[in-house]
């Protein structure tokens, strides 16, 4: 489409400024590497690090150390000579044609930018997409007054905004307890963290224990755990929760939210609420290297799908690989040195540097990332969602965008449905603007026990750009050849 | 391994496509035995994944009495199936841009009536507009079917699939047929798993892969694999009921009850048949979305949320292959249908069991003769 060194030719592709992104793009530029880094958001970062360059936040305390490191990572960027474009959202990532005619094989990325698609050619593509938080249906999760912790930390991390009125946090995992203590330090009112971590967790996680002993996290995130433990309630073994629009003996339905009742040792109870915070877990977002055809696995540990890589990241289609906790759930500082590994084999790849420069330079980040990933297996272990919150019953919506329940996933699987694309077909689930992100894995697990066989065997929907939604008008003013008009006019 | 727990077929179907499932139902519902093989699962392929559309608006005359006879099992469809399918008849209507066009369609009109069939008519503008309020005003008139609709395509080819088993019907999903072999007077289908299955009668319905099938007897056939390609757009306000298609550019365009909107029509992506892919072609998808500009200025702001296509069989010259081979007795294609044969998928499977149990059909498929290639 465009001669190498135009507006729209680069040699590699970052998609997504997170810790991943910035570490890979600055290496790769550093070296020569003509580079793109984009990300939908208006300012580098990604979800840790989100807003590090603006955020209202002044007060260093509030968010933490572990958030300011990212203001570290700015400066090579800046330094490398990398093109930057914030506010870009790539929504297609088309793999390269074995059939080219002369051999050439660069790859087509999509991207909407100031409200204008374009097509962007390079040769290889950095997928940096970080993660989602897992889904967490359980009736009445589409109240208005509940939502995502990660969704609420943004605010915090963007605007300085906290919950107002009665606040209840739910789940498990370490990011429940990062946000349930930077609201501490805000100031913010906390009613009450209903603890889902199951108990028989525990037992599972103890053989892990001594190589978590070694993880950089422990001390940090054993502080952070026991000042909130200090300063709020905080319930355990909770094992069942619900979201109610009525206060005690309503009806949930219409309306928003005013109350959350969770199960404990076997009874019920009710506290009010305006807002209630739900959490257990990040996943990788896979969209786009789904979309884009890289193969994956399911992971029976971090009970996610992840796309299958080699340890430089590379995925099954050439000239894509990944980097970060898209790739599988390792952390920021694990995503940071995965950014500089994919960003060495890519200048491999490219030419630019050959084999043993690859392997010696990578040598530190390899450490680096072991170091990073260790412990990982026992938080894993300890924080895997008990079933009663991945599996919902019957009546629990699990496909947000098309309303679809849980008993309907189960009565298509009775029909014949054996995976989610069959259940997408049937039901429709999965065929909202969100493709999947909020209702995936749940109706991939739910399949699976129905089923009785692992979510392994059932797969995951196969998804298609556009990954993000674009504007029909877009979409129509995308640059088009003469010959792609006359093959339509003639067919 | 062998399938001998259950009787032997009498007829083995391969694929398990809308086509493959009508054949199935069709031979069932006459008491014969029949074992469907697919290579992955029902619906998996051009069947579950087309437009839906119910179309005789525009059809090759050769199809128009089949067609004709197809749309009358669709209005009947929940006495066939037990379901029905999502479909609806609001119409098809067939916009012309210009004088020109409506001069074409006008002519069209005049070939079918001439031949006895009277489904499509010339309407001018006014009543463009009030079947279409939304259309833009350049639009002169149209070409109307107003006994077409829509149904959905996964849930057709389900509940096809279901009836079938209902009355009898056996489906082995999950493994390709790769070898074909007749042998005094009884078909051996040999499947990738290693598996072997007998019957006398075998029927090709294997979509976009047909032609490996009509290899296997000595039988090549021109088949191309296309991928058309679709979207679809987050909802908007319910504003249009029938199915609209443009005369001088390539598009189908429908609203779903739920209020998204399907955009597509034929506007081909790329398919890589062995791999069970498609990729899309956004310059393409672009010129449709450029379609949609021109006439429908009320969907400028909606927002494409998903766009996919599927693999399919096209002939040369756009019309399928059925009937019987031309080669080896006790062999049947229906394959071949060139992105319009989810509408035929009714009738081509009671031609196919008529062929099978009578010898014969009482509709005209001389021209859908798989020896038309042969030089
Ligand atoms: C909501 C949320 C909050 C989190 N908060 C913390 C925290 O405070 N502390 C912590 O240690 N960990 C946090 N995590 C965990 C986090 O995943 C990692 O710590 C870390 O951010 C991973 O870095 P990454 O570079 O892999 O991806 P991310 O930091 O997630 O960065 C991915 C980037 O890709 C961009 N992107 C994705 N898709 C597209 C697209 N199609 N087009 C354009 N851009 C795209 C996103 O906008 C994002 O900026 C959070 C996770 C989530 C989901
Ligand atoms: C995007 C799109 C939109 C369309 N829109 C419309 C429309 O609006 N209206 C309309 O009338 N038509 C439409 N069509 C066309 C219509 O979908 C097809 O003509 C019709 O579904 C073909 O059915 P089939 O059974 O021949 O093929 P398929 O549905 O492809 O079924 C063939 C099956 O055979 C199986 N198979 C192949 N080889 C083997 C083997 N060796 N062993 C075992 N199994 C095998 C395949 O896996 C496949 O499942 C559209 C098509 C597409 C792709």
């Amino acid at each position: 489409m465009s001669a190498q060194g135009s507006k729209f030719d680069f040699d590699i592709a970052v998609v997504g400024s997170g810790p991943a992104g910035l570490a890979a793009a600055a290496l790769a530029a550093s070296k020569g590497a003509s580079v793109v880094l984009l990300d939908e958001q208006a300012e580098p970062g990604g979800q840790i690090y989100r807003a590090v360059t603006e955020t209202p936040v002044r007060d260093r305390k509030v968010l933490g150390p572990d958030y300011w490191h990212g203001a570290e990572l700015l400066g090579p960027l800046r330094d490398s000579g990398a093109t930057h474009w914030p506010g870009t959202t790539v929504w297609s990532v088309a793999r390269p044609r074995e059939d080219a005619a002369d051999g050439s094989r660069p790859i087509q990325i999509g991207l909407s930018r100031n409200g204008a698609a374009s097509m962007l050619t390079v040769r290889h593509v950095i997928l940096a997409t970080g993660a989602l938080e897992r889904p967490f249906p359980i009736p009445g999760w589409t109240l208005p007054g509940v939502l995502g912790a990660g969704a609420a930390q943004v605010l915090l991390k963007t605007s300085g905004l906290v919950p107002s009125g009665a606040t209840v946090m739910a789940g498990s995992g370490p990011l429940l307890w990062l946000l349930a203590w930077q609201y501490l330090q805000a100031g913010a009112r906390i009613d009450a963290i209903l603890d889902t971590t199951p108990r028989e967790n525990w037992r599972a996680a103890l053989p892990l224990l001594p190589g978590f002993l070694r993880s950089p996290y422990l001390g940090k995130g054993m502080k952070l755990m026991l000042d909130v433990r200090r300063k709020l309630t905080v319930i355990g073994n909770v094992t069942s929760l619900r979201a109610e629009s009525g206060l005690a003996g309503g009806k949930g339905g219409e309306g928003v939210l005013k109350s959350v009742v969770y199960t404990r040792n076997g009874t019920e109870h009710r506290l009010p609420a305006d807002t209630l915070l739900l959490h257990h877990g990040v996943i990788p977002n896979l969209n786009l290297a789904n979309a884009t055809g890289c193969a994956q696995r399911w992971d029976e540990q971090q009970r996610c799908w992840r796309p299958t890589t080699d340890e430089w990241g590379a995925t099954s289609v050439e000239g894509v690989s990944l980097a970060g906790d898209g790739a599988g759930i390792g952390g920021a500082r694990a995503a940071e040195e995965a950014g500089r590994l994919t960003a060495l084999d890519a200048l491999y790849r490219l030419g630019r540097i050959g084999r043993e420069q690859r392997d010696q330079s990578a040598a530190p980040f390899r450490a680096a990332l072991d170091r990073a990933l260790t412990g990982r297996a026992f938080l894993d272990t300890l924080y895997t969602p008990a079933e009663a919150f991945r599996v919902p019953a019957d009546d629990t919506i699990v496909c947000r965008c098309e309303e679809v329940t849980a008993g309907a996933v189960r009565e298509a699987v009775r029909l014949g449905c054996s995976g989610p694309n069959q259940a997408k077909s049937f039901l429709r689930c999965g065929m909202g603007p969100c493709q999947g992100r909020l209702c995936g894995p749940t109706v991939t697990e739910v399949i699976a026990a129905e089923r009785n066989v692992s979510p392994a065997e059932v797969g995951y929907y196969r998804l298609r750009p556009p990954v993000k939604p674009i504007t029909l008008a877009e979409l129509a003013a995308l640059p088009k050849t003469d010959a792609d008009i006359d093959a339509v006019f003639k067919h | 391994m062998t399938a001998t727990a259950s009787p032997k077929p009498d007829v083995i179907v391969i694929g398990g496509g809308l086509h493959g499932c009508s054949a199935a139902l069709h031979l069932s519902m006459r008491g014969v035995r029949v074992l469907v093989l697919e290579k992955d699962h029902v619906a998996r392929h051009a069947s579950g994944v087309n437009a839906g559309g119910v179309r005789q608006l525009g059809r090759h005359v050769a199809e128009v009495p089949l067609s004709v006879a197809s749309m009358a099992l669709w209005h009947g469809i929940r006495d066939l199936v037990d379901d029905d399918c999502g479909f609806e008849s609001h119409g098809q209507i067939k916009v012309a841009e210009t004088e020109a066009e409506l001069e074409t369609v006008r002519a069209r009109v005049a070939v079918l009536n001439a031949l006895g069939f009277t489904h499509e008519e010339v309407i001018g503008q006014d009543e463009l507009r009030s079947l279409v309020p939304a259309i833009a005003d350049h639009c002169v008139g149209a070409l109307v079917s107003r006994g077409d609709g829509a149904a959905i395509p996964f849930r057709t080819t389900f509940a096809f699939r279901r009836k079938a088993i209902a009355l009898g019907a056996r489906f082995q999903e999950g493994g390709a047929v790769t070898r074909l072999a007749r042998n005094g007077g009884l078909w051996t289908v040999e499947t990738a798993d290693g598996a072997k299955y007998e019957a006398p009668v075998v029927v090709n319905a294997a979509g976009a892969w047909a032609d490996r099938i009509a290899a296997q007897v000595g039988e090549p056939v021109p088949l191309e694999v296309i991928a058309p390609m679709l979207m679809i757009t987050a909802r908007v306000a319910p504003f249009i009921k029938p199915v609209v298609g443009a005369t001088g550019r390539t598009l189908s365009f429908k609203q779903f009850p739920n209020g998204t909107v399907l955009i597509g029509g034929g506007l081909l992506g790329r398919a890589v048949r062995d791999e069970n892919r498609t990729e899309l072609d956004f310059s393409q998808v672009s010129v449709n979305a450029r379609t949609v500009w021109d006439l429908f200025p009320c969907m400028r702001g909606a927002t494409i949320v998903r766009s996919w296509a599927g693999i399919e069989a096209r002939m040369p010259d756009q019309i399928p292959v059925i009937g019987p081979s031309g080669t080896e007795p006790d062999l049947y294609h229906s394959f071949g249908f060139s992105a319009h044969g989810f509408q035929l998928g009714p009738i081509v499977g009671r031609i196919t069991a008529d062929l099978i149990t009578a010898g014969s059909t009482d509709l005209p498929i001389d021209p859908f003769r798989i020896g038309r290639f042969a030089a």
